[in-house]
């Protein structure tokens, strides 16, 4: 080898190893910093160092009301991420299919779909809370709201199906429809089965970008918030580690959805191997 | 009467918007036979396979299988089964499930098509892997259950889209011959398309030479090779050189050609030749005799030698001639060795009249 003995690593190796550690404080450390903040004792503040560790900050959530409609603002990011996850999943899967061939104008629709990603969350927020205000309806979360986040989940839908796809050989539905599959039969037995961890991975992603989603939600939602706005206002009202415990509880449930969904693809594989 | 697995094409035309791919194509195969389709890539060969499978829709014309009008019916439902280039294996399913695919779409129960699926597989020397997947499996034994799949609705005709192209070539000789005895066991009607050209000649009753959408020749490989219809055939197949020439004396059955390099030719033609026309016939590669000095004045044409390289069993020698097809001479090994040539050497070669071909067909592409 060029560098000699099996001790003699570069320069660049270390160099790229302190990056590398840098970059994992830098993406778990205020994470890990909240998570721990979050156990803070009765008596303790947003700030370390901790006064005692307790689950007081949990309960105070759930019983005091200093925090608003925390319980609604959560129940309809959920209702509205659900939502927005299996509209994304049905049309990202159907229209990907489609994207396979050139049809007329499809060049034209891809690029509509994907400027929505470009433009600023808040400007399309704005945008759609004006275009509702014009026409007279009143914006509403599950209304105004779910467009809103639709024009962030579907073209993201779009592209992760677009990347599933291009390790999708249509010879597969081919052998199908020569067995004598019909259009349904393929789509059922072949296309959506081999897809799955696929559409899996575009329902979690449709979920997640939803849920977290705060600048298209801003002006479209209505008088009804979504939870990342409710959050948003609470950061400026509540200075307790209360507010930790929101950011815990928020995170254990996107990792939990994460496993599930990993879970999932993983029991798929099983079944079919036997 | 037409017997089962008897495919008649009729007419059959593809066009795909300003190109035809398939240019009204007629022919019989015969029920039970085997049939290659080869030709150069974009001649239409897998776009007629296609067609038969009903995997294409056809521009116009018919196409019966054993008798029944198929042109419209769906695919799966015309007694053929496809066998696709890359296998086309269903990733997510085990041997077992690919193998019994079809007769799961055809309704049949679970433990029926378990044990049908495990004949085949067994049939194919695969059942101890029945619960594997296609991915654990090597490209010989992915071949296999491609097979025992297309095989288990009991097809009249198997359709095989270049189905040895991704084996290497050891491999690829083995399961020729393990194609040709499935083939004579289950006396149904193969279909193979192939671009390689001793694939065809070895395994065909009837071999298809395609080129620009249409059937340029099809017949016994013997044939094919020894008698070539066109420069084009000739130049694709292999083994023959095709050599240019002016008739100078025109009989019933014999002719007299003359090459730009005053060389004479006589040999039999079956057509009628006027005196001036311009002609084009081969001659088979390994029927050419190299010697030091020209020993009849007649059939012979002289060359310098351009390239020498030994294949084993011969030694394929190049000759610079006037000719602008290559002139290529395929040598007894023994007889090489005992008077090796040197390029540049300066040599004759000759041939017998009766080795000689008029080439009868206009196409003079190059196959390529």
């Amino acid at each position: 080898m060029a560098h000699g003995s099996k001790s003699g690593r570069g320069l660049t190796f270390y160099l790229l190893t302190i990056f590398f550690v840098l970059f994992i404080l830098f993406l778990y450390g205020p994470m890990i910093a909240i998570f721990i903040l979050s156990f803070q004792g009765e008596t303790g503040g947003m700030t370390f160092p901790m006064r005692g560790v307790s689950t007081h900050w949990f309960n105070d959530l759930f019983a005091s009301t200093r925090y608003g409609d925390l319980a609604g603002s959560f129940k309809r990011s959920i209702m509205l991420g659900a939502i927005a996850m299996l509209i994304t999943v049905v049309v990202s899967f159907f229209a990907g299919l489609a994207f396979r061939r050139r049809f007329f104008g499809s060049g034209p629709v891809f690029y509509l779909a994907i400027i929505s990603l470009v433009m600023p969350g808040i400007l399309v927020s704005l945008g759609i809370g004006q275009m509702f205000q014009t026409m007279g309806i009143r914006p509403h979360w599950l209304v105004s709201g779910l467009g809103a986040h639709l024009s962030w989940t579907l073209p993201f839908g779009l592209l992760i199906m677009f990347a599933v796809l291009n390790r999708f050989d249509s010879s597969w539905e081919e052998a199908a429809r020569d067995a004598g599959a019909s259009p349904i039969g393929v789509l059922r037995y072949v296309t959506l089965p081999i897809l799955y961890p696929g559409l899996i991975a575009v329902a979690l992603f449709g979920l997640t970008l939803s849920y977290d989603e705060f600048p298209r939600s801003l002006l479209a939602v209505g008088t009804k918030n979504t939870l990342p706005i409710h959050i948003a206002t609470l950061t400026s009202n509540v200075t307790t580690p209360a507010l930790y415990a929101i950011g815990t509880l928020t995170t254990a449930l996107s990792l939990g959805l994460i496993v599930l969904a990993f879970g999932a693809i993983g029991a798929s594989q099983r079944r079919h191997k036997k | 009467m037409s017997k089962p697995g008897e495919i008649l094409l009729d007419k059959v035309t593809k066009k795909f918007g300003a190109i035809t791919a398939v240019d009204s194509v007629d022919q019989v195969i015969e029920g039970g036979s085997y049939c290659c389709m080869i030709g150069p890539s974009g001649c239409g060969k897998s776009t007629l396979l296609r067609m038969i499978a009903g995997h294409e829709t056809l521009s116009s014309g018919r196409i019966l299988i054993g008798g029944n009008d198929v042109t419209t019916m769906r695919t799966g439902e015309r007694g053929t089964a496809l066998m696709f280039q890359d296998y086309a294996l269903f990733p997510h399913l085990n041997l077992a499930n690919n193998v019994g695919f079809s007769l799961k779409i055809h309704g049949v129960g679970k433990a029926e098509r378990q044990e049908r699926a495990l004949e085949m597989l067994e049939r194919v020397q695969l059942a101890q892997f029945a619960n594997r997947m296609p991915s654990e499996l090597s490209g010989g034994q992915r071949q296999r259950v491609a097979l025992a799949r297309a095989l288990i609705m009991n097809p009249q005709v198997l359709l095989l889209d270049e189905p040895l192209s991704a084996l290497d070539e050891f491999l690829r000789l083995k399961m020729r011959v393990e194609l040709k005895r499935l083939q004579d066991d289950l006396g149904i009607t193969f279909i193979h398309v192939t671009h390689t050209q001793p694939e065809a000649i070895a395994l065909a009753d009837k071999v298809i030479v395609m080129d620009h959408g249409i059937i340029e020749q099809a017949a016994h490989p013997r044939v094919i090779y020894d008698q070539p219809h066109s420069p084009y055939i000739a130049r694709f197949m292999g083994g023959q050189n095709v050599v240019t020439g002016t008739v100078i004396k025109a009989g019933s059955e014999r002719i007299v050609a003359e090459a730009a390099d005053g060389a004479k030719f006589d040999f039999a033609t079956k057509r009628e030749v006027a005196v001036g026309e311009a002609i084009r016939f081969s001659v088979r590669r390994d029927k050419i005799h190299v010697v030091p000095r020209a020993e009849q004045d007649i059939n012979a044409m002289q060359g310098e030698v351009a390239n020498v390289e030994y294949q084993g069993t011969f030694v394929k020698v190049g000759l610079n001639t006037r000719q602008d097809d290559e002139f290529i001479i395929y040598m007894d090994d023994r007889a090489y060795f005992e008077n090796p040539l040197n390029v540049g050497d300066s040599v004759i070669s000759e041939w017998l009249a009766e080795d000689v071909c008029h080439l009868l067909g206009e196409n003079n592409s190059s196959g390529d």
